[in-house]
């Protein structure tokens, strides 16, 4: 074995010029396949880490039928106590789980006393939002980053509306409500933070105390409309998804049908689109690798089967068996497959590193992202094989014409 | 027991409807430690008999034995294997692997065909390079030898398996009339000092006469046979 691939190995450096066009190609598509996955990978952990860490969490719970009418803000269809106790504790009890956080949310009116326009509220227990979704407190652009989120009688504030109506903090304001039987409410707040604005759903809203939303709801039971659901990884993701759903199934309502709905932050952001079409564009540079190797590999190797007839024909006369034959030219289009994918997975490593030193800065809606993309290893190993199998692939219909060549008619061959 | 036994061979190639018989109820026996020659013109038959016994092809009749066994009806497998423990080749374009030195080309048998330890390829190795008288020349390459040097080494290849019989078809063809008769002395003496066979064809009448065994072949038949089987 090792002296059928040494010998390969010596083939393939007949034709020094062929065999490093061929591997430089191979190379090419290592490293165009691993920067586009490592730039895509980071690209997306950034836009996930953003989405799920600063607003919506991993997984959130509701009312069943909430998330339908979530634009409109509904008032009526909050979770109550008992079935929020039932939720807490099989969140408490789940292990995949360190924190969840309830929110009681509604659409308000905003005033600076001259000027009012509309925000959506997000009333809050401070600690168990910061564990919740830790990146919060990383939006505060302006205003005390330290203790408590934020605390009775203070507002955080997202940045456009503070902007429009030319608020900052420490200012005055004032939210007036509607309840859920139509009366009107309104309380004075003082800005606590400015809150920088994130893409996607929940990116524009504002923080108050979860005791301040329901004395300005003028909810008489502990209610809320949301739990936000953290989890130690998200890739355990589909897995407590899966768990919870069951176990939610449990909590009914009178007519005896689940009284709750469970939705991952891929069902809640449009950004999950975008996850998918990085995907598939991902499967289509990974195809046009596949393209790129089986090509060249098999290019080279049908010309090396064809200059090499009369060799073909000697090895055979001599008696190597059609077995070994096979085995020389598998061997070559083998090593060369793994020899323009370690070199293409070394340069990978050297740009990702270069990356690493001066990280790609860019903007996306509002947000001003910092890309550093980093190589998985399960990705490079899966770049390996998958570059050695297809050159495997390529090589076999050559070597096995090798293999099956009529030895008197090789050795004929001018 | 013979070494070489035909027994009423008959060879035809087909080319469309047309049927060309190479050979014709050809029968002989060669004995061991030969040194045979089968000699006529281009076409004669020469070239297709060799490889018959050298398992490379199949009689469309008759049967070809070698030591004993009958190699007419061998699968592809069994006759590489056959040629690799008891056949050694000797072309008339020396077919070395050009990437390999000249001692890599003698030792390829034993590493790719026999499977031989390294030590044990080394020490058979040095001895048939020395026996060639190509120690100094181990580590050349093909293309920095000159062609008779390329049969030496062709010929070191041939017997470095210690085969019973060596095949050569045409081995002096590409050389001058000096080397040709040196690599002819050379054969007989690796006969003398090895007991190898070699039976080899050619259409020149002066290298015939260094056989001592010869076969006429013209159009297929074996027509007259000098020196005693």
């Amino acid at each position: 074995m090792i002296a059928t691939l040494k010998l390969s190995a010596r083939n393939l450096m007949r034709y020094q010029r062929r065999t490093l066009l061929t591997a430089g190609l191979i190379t090419l598509g290592v490293v165009a396949l691993l920067i586009f996955v490592a730039t895509a990978g980071a690209f997306k952990q950034t836009m996930v880490g953003e989405i799920t860490d600063a607003m919506l969490g991993h997984l959130q719970v509701h009312r069943k039928g909430y998330q339908a009418a979530t634009d409109n803000s509904p008032l009526n269809m909050n979770l109550q106590p008992k079935a929020i106790e039932k939720v807490e504790e099989f969140l408490k009890g789940d292990p995949d789980v360190v924190a969840y956080s309830k929110r009681v949310k509604m659409g308000a009116m905003f005033s600076n006393y001259a000027e009012t326009s509309a925000i959506r509220l997000n009333g809050v227990e401070p600690e168990a939002e910061d564990a919740t979704v830790p990146a919060l407190r990383k939006r505060i652009s302006d205003g005390d980053k330290t203790g408590p989120l934020v605390k009775e009688g203070e507002l955080l504030l997202p940045t456009l509306l503070a902007k429009g109506l030319k608020v900052k903090v420490g200012d005055s304001v004032v939210l007036v409500v509607t309840n859920a039987s139509g009366s009107v409410n309104a309380r004075p707040f003082t800005v606590r933070g400015i809150l920088d604005q994130v893409t996607g759903p929940g990116g524009r809203d504002g923080y108050i105390h979860i005791k301040d939303a329901r004395e300005l709801l003028r909810m008489e039971k502990p209610e809320v409309m949301e739990i936000a659901v953290r989890l130690k990884s998200l890739n355990a993701l589909e897995k407590v998804q899966q768990r919870l759903a069951g176990q939610l199934d449990t909590i009914r309502n009178k007519e005896d049908k689940p009284a709750t709905e469970l939705h991952t932050w891929k069902e809640l952001s449009p950004f999950a689109t975008i996850v998918k079409m990085i995907d598939l564009m991902t499967l289509f540079i990974r195809i046009m690798l596949i393209a790129i190797v089986l090509v060249s590999v098999m290019n080279v190797m049908l010309m090396a089967v064809y200059e090499r007839i009369r060799e073909i024909g000697t090895l055979a006369a001599i008696g190597t068996k059609p077995g070994k034959i096979m085995g020389l030219f598998l061997g070559e289009g083998l090593l060369l497959g793994l020899a323009g994918a370690i070199v293409g997975v070394a340069i990978s490593y050297a740009l990702v590193a270069v990356f690493h030193a001066w990280p790609i800065e860019f903007t996306y809606g509002r947000s001003q992202l910092s890309l550093v993309p980093d190589l998985a290893t399960g990705e490079v190993l899966l770049v390996l094989c998958l570059a050695v199998l297809v050159s495997g692939l390529a090589s076999l219909q050559p070597a096995w014409r090798a293999a099956n060549m009529d030895p008197i008619q090789a050795l004929k061959h001018v | 027991m013979s070494l070489i036994q035909a027994i009423n061979i008959k060879k035809t190639y087909r080319v469309g409807d047309i049927e060309y018989p190479a050979l014709k109820d050809v029968n002989f026996e060669i004995g061991e430690g030969a040194f045979a020659a089968f000699v006529g013109p281009s076409g004669s038959g020469k070239s297709t008999l060799l490889n018959l016994i050298g398992c490379l092809d199949h009689p469309s009749s008759g049967t070809m034995k070698v030591y004993g066994k009958d190699i007419s009806t061998l699968s592809r497998n069994a006759a590489a294997a056959f040629r690799g423990q008891h056949l050694g080749f000797v072309f008339q374009d020396f077919n070395l692997v050009p990437v390999l030195s000249c001692y890599e080309n003698i030792e390829y048998p034993l590493l790719m065909v026999r499977g031989w330890s390294e030590a044990k390829r080394r020490e058979r190795v040095m001895q048939m390079l020395e026996a060639v008288g190509m120690t100094e020349q181990a580590d050349k390459r093909p293309d920095q030898i000159s062609g008779g040097q390329k049969q030496r080494i062709a010929v070191a290849r041939a017997l470095v398996g210690e085969p019973k019989l060596v095949l050569a078809d045409e081995p002096t063809a590409n050389l001058d009339h000096d080397t040709a008769y040196r690599i002819l002395n050379l054969m007989k003496k690796m006969r003398d000092d090895f007991g190898t066979s070699f039976v080899f064809s050619t259409h020149d009448p002066k290298i015939m006469s260094e056989a001592e065994l010869t076969f006429v072949l013209e159009d297929g038949t074996l027509h007259q046979q000098g020196g005693a089987a």
